[in-house]
């Protein structure tokens, strides 16, 4: 499977869940071609702005291209309009950036999270044609989503603080990877709150 | 070069290497490969259905979203604005139900204000709708249940195929549960309907369809449209009968410091207090 499937082939997940007044969003570290692993520090999660971050899974290059092209807009946004964008712009915009190739996708799936100005969280994901799904628990996406699901719905409830959001982000991630060949090789985790963001480099299992 | 704001319909640029992609990584002979597809895309596999009544008209629709077999949104929202009179419910390719209502629901506010009124007719969200979905002869897999009332026509009903076809009938189904919900129609369903009865109608419709098909489920959302077009009522969540249950009361804890860090770092926002040049 995953030698037909281009969402698979550099491996890869990404996980987001929303807690009292913070967001916290994870990655991990793999970067693969199929079953050979070639890095363990690749970059999943893109900061648009201080309170907003995208995380991109899926084949690697189009992860990229995405990104730069998202960089670019919301550069574009900030000189036309003087202001950060707002979560839901950015997440209309990864939409249509992706609709706007229906019949020949990019192959990533997209996570965005955010704060708004009162601290708000913001949790998106998207499927490869830009169809957005907001939620006020948690997202998942890559190569072992099933398995992301399935931790989430067990460890997260709402309301959690910045510092219990992190353990269950964290936990639901590490317990989920190892589940998966594809994905894993070290974790990373930004939790956005109100303070700034806390980044968490993970002691992950190496195999 | 054409600066990509520009730009618009769909682009094909990434169609060749894509199918360089998938023709490098599978076995598959030439024909099969474009039918391959990276992995399905999401869909409502749904049940959506509407029914007309003397005062309006009632659209209904489950709440499911799937990835394949997997349920990827268990609330999400399949009942889209197109004007304030008018609303549709998508079934298909959620990508394709979501930017078809928008684009639609975007052209019917620009008619509206071109030809200066309050109210738009459901007919012109219908053509546009069909004569759109017929142009893509069916490869944008949006099925869709219109519904609305107006001062030409009074309560309208249609379902919209992805081809472009079009039905206008008093009580209409689509999607995978079509048919749980189009059975409970044909047993149940008569002219003079009231209101309450209408309402009740269709939620034990779109409920034929949570139960009795595997890619609906979740909640039961209603919308009814009425007094003219000037009432709407959005009735999200209109029944829940799959909250969870057997869920751990205090959820699992986990105490902190569970989780080794290697290392840790606090970012704090940047606070502007003066700006002192605007460029």
């Amino acid at each position: 499977m995953s030698q037909v499937n281009p969402l698979h082939y550099n491996g890869g997940a990404v996980f987001a869940a929303t807690g009292n007044q913070c967001v916290a969003i994870a990655a991990d570290r793999r970067f693969g071609q199929a079953q050979l692993t070639l890095a363990c520090d690749a970059n999943r999660l893109f900061r648009v702005h201080d309170r907003l971050v995208l995380g991109l899974t899926g084949l690697a290059t189009d992860c990229l291209t995405l990104a730069e092209r998202v960089r670019m807009r919301t550069n574009l946004y900030r000189l036309g309009e003087k202001r950060e964008p707002k979560p839901a712009t950015i997440s209309a915009l990864v939409s249509a950036l992706l609709y706007e190739r229906r019949f020949a996708p990019y192959f990533v799936e997209p996570v965005i999270v955010g704060l708004s100005g009162d601290n708000k969280p913001y949790c998106c994901s998207m499927d490869l044609l830009g169809t957005p799904m907001e939620t006020d628990e948690f997202v998942a996406a890559g190569t072992c989503a099933e398995s992301l699901y399935g931790t989430g719905e067990t460890f997260w409830r709402p309301g959690l603080d910045p510092e219990d959001l992190f353990e269950v982000t964290a936990q639901c991630m590490l317990a989920a990877l190892d589940r998966d060949c594809l994905s894993g090789w070290g974790a990373v985790v930004y939790v956005l709150h109100s303070e700034g963001v806390t980044v968490r480099e993970l002691k992950a299992r190496m195999d | 070069m054409l600066l990509e704001q520009d730009f618009q319909g769909f682009s094909f640029d990434l169609f060749l290497r894509n199918q360089q992609l998938l023709r490098r990584w599978s076995n598959e002979s030439k024909e099969r490969i474009e039918n391959v597809l990276a992995k399905p895309p999401r869909k409502t596999g749904t049940t959506i259905a509407g029914v007309l009544f003397a005062g309006g008209v009632v659209l209904g629709a489950d709440t499911r979203a799937t990835e394949g077999n997997v349920v990827a949104d268990k609330n999400c929202s399949k009942i889209h604005y197109i004007a304030s009179n008018i609303y549709c419910c998508g079934a298909g390719t959620a990508a394709d139900t979501e930017a078809t209502t928008q684009l639609i629901a975007s052209q019917m506010e620009l008619h509206r204000q071109a030809v200066d009124r309050d109210l738009v007719p459901v007919a012109a969200a219908m053509t546009r709708l069909k004569h759109y979905l017929f142009r893509y002869q069916g490869y944008i897999s949006a099925a869709l249940v219109l519904g609305g009332v107006d001062e030409l026509n009074g309560p309208s009903l249609y379902t919209v195929y992805p081809h472009g076809s079009v039905d206008q009938l008093p009580y209409v189904s689509m999607g995978s549960g079509s048919l749980a919900a189009m059975a409970v129609f044909e047993a149940r369903w008569h002219e003079a309907l009231t209101e309450e009865e209408a309402k009740c109608l269709v939620y034990e419709a779109i409920s034929a369809g949570i139960e009795n098909d595997l890619g609906s489920g979740s909640n039961v959302d209603l919308c009814v449209v009425k007094n003219g077009g000037r009432a709407v009522d959005y009735l999200r969540g209109y029944a829940k009968e799959n909250v969870r249950v057997y869920r751990k009361p205090t959820g699992h804890v986990f105490a902190r410091g569970t989780t080794a860090v290697l290392a840790q770092e606090l970012r704090k926002y940047v606070q502007v207090t003066r700006v002192v040049s605007d460029l």
